[in-house]
């Protein structure tokens, strides 16, 4: 027997939800009529509709409360990582437009698939309950094991897909399988009323502590964190580069959204159990993602490994935990969207098909052949190795700056030594571009008004919100507050400067 | 005023970047370095001296969540550093204009200005997050000038001076959250801002760590003996004006980092560490004259001759009185005018013989007099001789030296002999004897530009040799303020150790007693 008065139906919240699930299948079935040849209609439509999005999730901002009988979070935490998924997801549709041209992608699957992966993702951001946020999680990764595999003549594109379903299929059965099991210890799924369980004699109780290991195991796989790292160079090597772009960034900020969600808000109160772990894996994913992206020829798999780099610094600061953890990585996910699919897009501008173009040493003499656009490379990738004043750097500051306010200072001297480590495979494309001769990519094709738009937005972005962080910082710090029960929101501000 | 001075480069350098003629290039950027030169020059008549503080301040809020602000200010150590800076820039844009630099003009003036508001910016920050941002920014353009422009291994030089700054410097940012931290839960309130932190106690052990991190990426950046090794590579394999820019401002960072950030900030571990870094100091004195004596390189020697000078300067100022430290500061600046000028020297003769092995020289005194002339005064400056500037800061450091630890001094002054040694047996070898190499005798004399870009240099070498009270009298009273600090905590060390002594002396039973006897004395 349902009591429909509980399920309090507030649809404005979730409007963001609908029009880009509404919009998922109008790009399908208009696809149907549409040639592959003529996919940019479909990609306006779909860049449309995610505008439309971006701009109700505004609206979110500030508000609170639970929608759905507690399965969605109306919150600015969820208003803030939705953004961040809609610019992510905006960013690679522009560059897109391009790349499905040159490589003749079905038009009507591609973006439609990117709409419904979009929605797994803000699904799983919104969510308020473990089941959601796997119904999140799932919608979000079959579409993206679909897209990983879209050029279909590519062996590489067809081993990724594999791989990454394979891969992604076992440890979402981890998660699955944590997810009950914390059922079987709390008796609920509602992350509120989990957190309202974890006192006392329970937080000892083994089934919770293998829930929460076997959840641990399924997140550090969406976000490539060592030793769960496997899949991903391959992965990102054989997928279409946009579609790396955005695994590289949107199911990345998807998968911490929930992560942040369930272990740093939620289960906040078992800290003890799981920090020294997560310590170790922060550790981990920062040096094996350096140390193995130094010896990276090609540029997608450099920037493979570096992605599992930057998990790793936010890592830091999700085992720090507190509040002010919780805003720096908003808002470094915010910065690293825009840095990263910079980053990628400079890449697809200069991509050929059959893959030529994605050699580090085919960006050699970049510098003299196309200068803005290896100007525009030259500040992304600083921005990534942290470079103030930009983004990149800016964001790592709040992390290590908050990891060592909870006196986690042995793990963020980690993380600099780290990131000087960086400096070496950054600067080695920077290096080609400005400092070598030669590279054949000389035919020079001109790049479509909407990937230099991708750029430039993100350009703008890195410097922007690098040079003047503090209303973003800030509101960041207050959309991770919102996601916290009041009580705690009192006793964390108490004890905040 | 100092916000102009420190970004209207980064103006010029933006608004070069939509040029496309060389000419407008080369004298834009000239233009966007002389206004900051003059304005730099006002500041300097304007400034109050015998005032200790910050002057000409600014300060607003810039991320009021974490208390970070943007606050500038110019004291008596940080002021002619900055005069220094700007016009050295102007000198290096002027020359390099001459044909030193040929391809991508308009580039290398891009890094050349942005270099210039990194310096600047770091010099005359006093916010510490300020002061990292600035002290990154530098990083990136030198990194460019040395890849692009430089010669021989210049991509490994490049890199290798990158990643040796950047450990140093980022262990020195964990050691800046580290310090706010303590200060958050002193002062109850979030702060990067220097005068306030100044104020926070340490315990012993945070101080200690706190201040090798600080030591360790100044000391980088100076660079002392032994984490010296990137400087031949960056220096010898750098463009011209790169060299000049890194000897004659870039290793000022480093000492200036030291009196500004790492002794007032952690004063009694920096008195604590007076033996260990007057060693290293010594060691970097002898080490770096007689590895100069030996390279066959031109660039090279006057390379390693840094090492040496820069151990006089960090000798003046763990001398801890107030003749080191006016002396530290002057040496400062007169490093960055002679081995700016010997920089110069070396690439004009580059330009003409495409070499630097000083065997290819020989009796270029009688092909090319006036380089020769010149030459000599600045090698004579370098080397410290009466009436000229080098004297006047050397004087001063073994002075202050011999006051704090006469061992010290004894061993510096080999150093002087040994500069004195490498320096004229160099210029023997080149400049005197029979021409050697037929294409010597045919090689063309100074320019008129490259004559103009030595000129300042030559005139500032006088002038301070002969009159160094004016700068002495500004530099004075904020060296005093510093040294103030370190002596309250130099009493304060004494004060332990004599009751440790006390302690470890008395009998068992009766200490406490004398203790507090002791203590109340």
């Amino acid at each position: 027997m349902i009591n429909f008065s509980q399920i309090n139906l507030v649809w404005l919240p979730v409007l963001p939800l609908v029009v880009i699930a509404t919009a998922a299948m109008v790009v399908l079935l208009v696809g149907v009529r549409v040639d592959d040849e003529e996919s940019d209609g479909l990609g306006w439509l779909a860049l449309a509709s995610i505008v439309i999005a971006l701009v109700l999730a505004l609206g979110i901002f500030g508000q609170s409360g639970i929608a759905f009988a507690g399965a969605i979070a109306i919150d600015s935490f969820s208003a803030f990582f939705e953004l961040s998924i809609l610019i992510a997801a905006a960013l690679t549709v522009l560059m897109s437009l391009d790349y499905a041209d040159e490589h003749r992608l079905p038009g009507a699957e591609y973006y439609s698939l990117l709409l419904f992966s979009v929605l797994g993702m803000m699904l799983m951001a919104t969510a308020s309950d473990l089941i959601v946020i796997f119904i999140g999680l799932e919608t979000m990764s079959l579409a993206v094991y679909v897209l990983a595999g879209l050029l279909r003549r590519d062996p590489r594109s067809s081993e990724a897909a594999i791989k990454y379903f394979l891969l992604g299929a076992f440890s979402t059965g981890f998660l699955l399988y944590g997810i009950a099991l914390i059922y079987g210890a709390t008796g609920t799924i509602k992350l509120v009323a989990i957190h309202a369980a974890l006192t006392g004699p329970l937080l000892s109780n083994p089934l919770l502590l293998l829930g929460l290991g076997l959840m641990l195991i399924g997140f550090g796989f969406k976000v490539a964190a060592v030793p769960f790292h496997m899949w991903t160079p391959d992965v990102y090597e054989g997928a279409p580069t946009p579609i790396t772009a955005f695994m590289a960034v949107g199911v990345k900020i998807a998968a911490f959204a929930g992560f942040l969600r369930v272990f740093m808000v939620q289960l906040g109160p078992a800290s003890a159990a799981w920090t020294d772990v997560m310590w170790a894996i922060s550790a981990l994913t920062m040096t094996v993602g350096n140390m193995l992206a130094i010896v990276q020829s090609n540029i997608k798999r450099m920037l493979a490994y570096s992605a599992i780099a930057h998990a790793g610094y936010i890592l830091v600061a999700l085992t720090a935990g507190g509040p002010q953890a919780g805003g720096a990585i908003l808002y470094y996910l915010l910065g690293y969207a825009f840095t990263n699919l910079g980053a990628f897009a400079v890449v697809v501008a200069l991509e050929r098909r059959g893959a030529a173009g994605d050699q580090i040493a085919d960006y050699r003499g970049l510098a003299t052949r196309q200068p803005l656009m290896a100007a525009a490379m030259a500040i992304f990738l600083l921005s990534l190795l942290g470079i103030p004043p930009l983004v990149g750097f800016v964001g790592k500051f709040y992390l290590f700056n908050a990891a060592v306010h909870r006196g986690f200072v042995g793990l963020v001297v980690i993380g600099v030594l780290n990131s000087a480590a960086s400096a070496y495979y950054y600067l080695s494309v920077v290096v080609a571009m400005y400092m070598q001769e030669g590279g054949f990519l000389e035919e020079t094709r001109r790049s479509r008004p909407a990937l230099v738009a991708a750029i430039a937005i993100a350009l703008i972005g890195t410097v922007l919100i690098g040079i003047y962080p503090e209303p973003y910082f800030t509101a960041a710090g207050n959309a991770y507050q919102s996601a916290m029960s009041p009580e705690e929101v009192h006793a964390a501000t108490a004890m905040a400067p | 005023m100092l916000t102009a001075i420190i970004f209207l480069p980064l103006l010029g350098a933006l608004l070069i970047m939509m040029q496309s003629d060389e000419r407008t290039v080369w004298n834009a950027a000239f233009v966007f370095s002389l206004v900051p030169l003059g304005l730099s020059f006002y500041m300097l008549w304007q400034f109050r001296a015998g005032e200790a503080g910050y002057q000409f301040v600014e300060q607003y809020p810039w991320i009021p969540s974490l208390g970070i602000s943007y606050h500038l200010g110019v004291d008596g150590i940080s002021l002619f550093l900055v005069v220094l800076t700007t016009l050295l820039i102007t000198i290096s844009l002027f020359y390099s204009a001459g044909g030193d630099i040929e391809e991508r003009a308009r580039e290398f003036c891009f890094f050349v200005l942005v270099l210039e508001t990194g310096l600047l910016g770091a010099l005359l920050a006093v916010d510490l997050f300020l002061f990292y941002v600035f002290w990154e920014v530098m990083l990136i353009p030198m990194y460019f000038l040395i890849g692009i422009w430089g010669h021989g291994e210049r991509i490994y030089a490049a890199l290798k001076f990158v990643v040796f700054t950047m450990v140093g410097s980022l262990l020195m940012l964990v050691a800046i959250l580290c310090l706010v931290f303590s200060a958050r839960q002193h002062l109850e309130h979030i702060t990067f801002d220097l005068p306030m932190l100044y104020q926070v106690p340490l315990s012993t052990t945070e101080a200690r760590w706190l201040f090798a991190a600080f030591a360790l990426a100044f000391a980088i950046k100076v660079p002392m003996w032994p984490v010296h090794t990137w400087l031949p590579d960056a220096h010898t394999n750098a463009p011209t004006a790169g060299s000049v820019i890194l000897a004659g401002i870039m290793l000022k960072m480093g000492t200036y980092g030291f009196l500004r950030f790492a002794i007032p900030l952690f004063p009694e571990v920096a008195v604590e560490a007076i033996p260990l870094f007057m060693a290293l100091a010594v060691i970097g004195i002898i080490y770096g004259a007689l590895v100069a004596m030996m390279q066959p390189d031109l660039k090279r020697l006057v390379a390693y001759s840094s090492v040496s000078h820069l151990g006089f300067v960090m000798l003046g100022i763990f001398a801890f009185n107030i003749q080191g430290i006016d002396g530290a500061v002057y040496q400062m600046l007169n490093h960055g005018i002679s081995t700016g000028g010997l920089f110069l020297l070396v690439g004009m003769i580059y330009l003409r013989r495409h070499t630097r092995e000083i065997s290819e020289f020989g009796g270029l005194w009688k092909s090319v007099p006036i380089y020769a002339g010149i030459f000599m005064v600045v090698m004579l400056s370098s080397i410290g001789l009466p009436g000229l500037n080098g004297f006047v800061g050397e004087f001063l450091i073994m002075l202050g030296t011999f006051l704090r630890l006469k061992l010290a001094a004894v061993f510096a002054v080999t150093g002087v002999i040994l500069g004195a040694l490498y320096m004229l047996w160099t210029y023997e070898r080149v400049q005197f004897g029979p021409i050697t190499k037929a294409v010597n005798e045919t090689i063309a004399d100074l320019n008129g530009r490259e004559i103009a870009s030595m000129v300042p240099l030559i005139a500032l070498m006088l002038l301070m040799g002969f009159f160094p009270r004016p700068l002495i009298s500004r530099i004075e009273p904020s060296a005093a303020r510093l040294l103030e600090r370190v002596n309250v905590a130099e009493a304060r060390l004494d004060e332990r150790r004599h009751r440790a002594a006390l302690a470890a002396t008395a009998p068992r039973g009766l200490d406490s007693r004398i203790l507090k006897v002791a203590a109340a004395k």
